[in-house]
């Protein structure tokens, strides 16, 4: 434990007293570069996938498609993706190689969560809204998609913790970001210095989690309960048998 | 191609060594997730406390765990059971919320129906609810097994051989068919496993090969495919 407690005394330490290497950078600046590639890879991934995503929702079709993606974005490794286009891309160009693998991560994520959403709804409402006259369009913006909020950020919020997981790899490539004290002191075994930027890291990730847990628990209108997981923990069989109380009607 | 040539030993000795590190999560995974899947389906406070902690210990990027966790544990950062332990973790953490939403989908008209004819809870849970989870368990240990499988490269950078080590050192050297094989060979070692549970789950679970008829788990199921 004694090895935290110089860890906490490390994130703590100013800037000017770490004498491992020469450091123009402080944690401060490194969040901030290890936030700006999170970002911006976030806001591309959306871009990409919400129109792709409410597509599929809405059409139905490509389903196959997207599940096939977002399992074949699981089996590669990130590491591997990211050390090649690094030696693809060349050196000058290595920000574009990372941006290309917080993609590869966030997009299904994004993807699946856009078109979750659509299919959770209830069939019924959309026919309702059909039958009500309105546009397929009208029927996209007005019912599908404030329906289908919370999973579209359940989505987004998967993608933003894999993106700032992967974003400590930038720093193999030479990208800075917090990942910058774990690879500076993996070489020199200064575990002291590699936890420091370990538990940073974790803390960030928990801090982002813990805003889009917020978000999507105030950004869902009241009434909106579509996609969301419903509490099916049944009281248990045997009481309900034994008190007589009557089976509860299994829906459609 | 000329690197290949001259390596596919090396190639092959990673591979089993990859495959070696992969094993071990994805059982412990499995294992250690059924009592906690049950008591987060059997309690509301045990539900809320245990998705929270697994929610949390899942939101720890994977190689700040790997240097978090030996000086918790007590072992070197550098060794394979770090890796192993801290992939074990990650899988543990996926499995409980797999088990918890498979144990809900059981449709509580069938487990009404076994107490009634006799079953006690120990039976019950072992022949009636975790048969009928068994689809949505082997959904949530495809994407184990998958993930675990990928995540096993990340060891390279701590010095624990495995594919993975094929990227850190082509890219010191610059041999993009190096790390290019590795990806490959990877992904190929991935869907094996995938490939295998699918084949197990058909041979365990024979009443699925017409297809999972419980709605709540298809619905599980599919929630799995598209979002862990």
């Amino acid at each position: 434990m004694n090895l935290f407690l110089e860890a906490i005394e490390f994130i703590f330490t100013p800037v000017w007293t770490i004498v491992t290497t020469e450091r123009e950078n402080d944690i401060v600046a490194r969040t901030g570069q290890h936030l700006y590639f999170t970002f911006i890879s976030l806001v591309a991934a959306t871009i990409i996938a919400v129109p792709i995503g409410y597509a599929i929702g809405h059409t139905g079709k490509g389903r196959e498609f997207a599940v096939g993606l977002s399992g074949a974005a699981r089996a590669i490794p990130s590491v591997g993706l990211l050390t090649i286009l690094a030696l693809a891309v060349g050196f000058t160009a290595r920000p574009i190689a990372a941006v290309i693998v917080f993609l590869v991560l966030g997009v299904p994520s994004i993807l699946a969560g856009a078109y979750a959403g659509i299919e959770s709804i209830d069939k019924r409402t959309i026919d309702a809204a059909r039958a009500v006259g309105m546009t397929e369009w009208q029927i996209l913006t007005k019912v599908e998609i404030p329906l289908g909020l919370p999973l579209l950020l359940g989505g987004i919020r998967n993608a933003t913790l894999q993106i700032v997981a992967t974003a400590t790899l930038a720093a193999y490539i030479g990208l800075g970001g917090l990942g910058v004290y774990i690879f500076e002191g993996l070489p020199t075994r200064n575990f002291v210095e590699m936890l420091a930027g370990a538990i940073l890291i974790a803390v960030l990730a928990i801090v982002l989690d813990g805003i889009f847990a917020l978000l999507q628990h105030f950004a869902v209108p009241r009434g909106v309960t579509a996609g969301k997981p419903t509490e099916l923990r049944a009281t248990s069989a045997r009481r309900r048998t034994v008190a007589g109380v009557p089976a509860e009607s299994s829906k459609g | 191609m000329n690197w290949l040539i001259n390596n596919l030993g090396l190639v092959w000795t990673l591979s089993l060594e990859h495959v070696a590190l992969s094993i071990p999560p994805v059982i412990v995974g499995f294992v250690v997730a059924i009592p906690l899947g049950w008591l987060a389906h059997r309690f509301r406070l045990t539900r809320g406390v245990l998705l929270t902690v697994v929610g949390l210990l899942y939101t720890i990027p994977s190689l700040a765990l790997l240097v978090i966790l030996p000086p918790i544990i007590g072992i070197s950062a550098l060794s394979a059971t770090n890796v192993v332990v801290a992939l074990s973790i990650y899988a543990v953490a996926l499995m409980v919320r797999s088990t918890t939403d498979a144990l809900d989908s059981v449709d509580s008209d069938i487990k009404q129906s076994a107490t009634a004819v006799g079953y006690s809870a120990w039976r019950r849970f072992w022949t009636v609810e975790f048969p009928i989870a068994g689809p949505v368990l082997l959904a949530g240990l495809r994407v184990v097994a998958v993930s675990t499988v990928s995540l096993v490269t990340i060891g390279a950078f701590v010095g624990v051989r495995s594919l993975g080590s094929l990227f850190t050192d082509g890219l010191q050297r610059s041999i993009p068919l190096e790390i290019f094989t590795g990806i490959v060979v990877t992904v190929l070692i991935a869907l094996l496993f995938d490939r295998l549970l699918v084949l197990l789950g058909r041979v365990l679970m024979p009443w699925t090969r017409v297809g999972v008829a419980n709605k709540k788990a298809r619905v599980a199921i599919r929630s799995l495919e598209a979002t862990s």
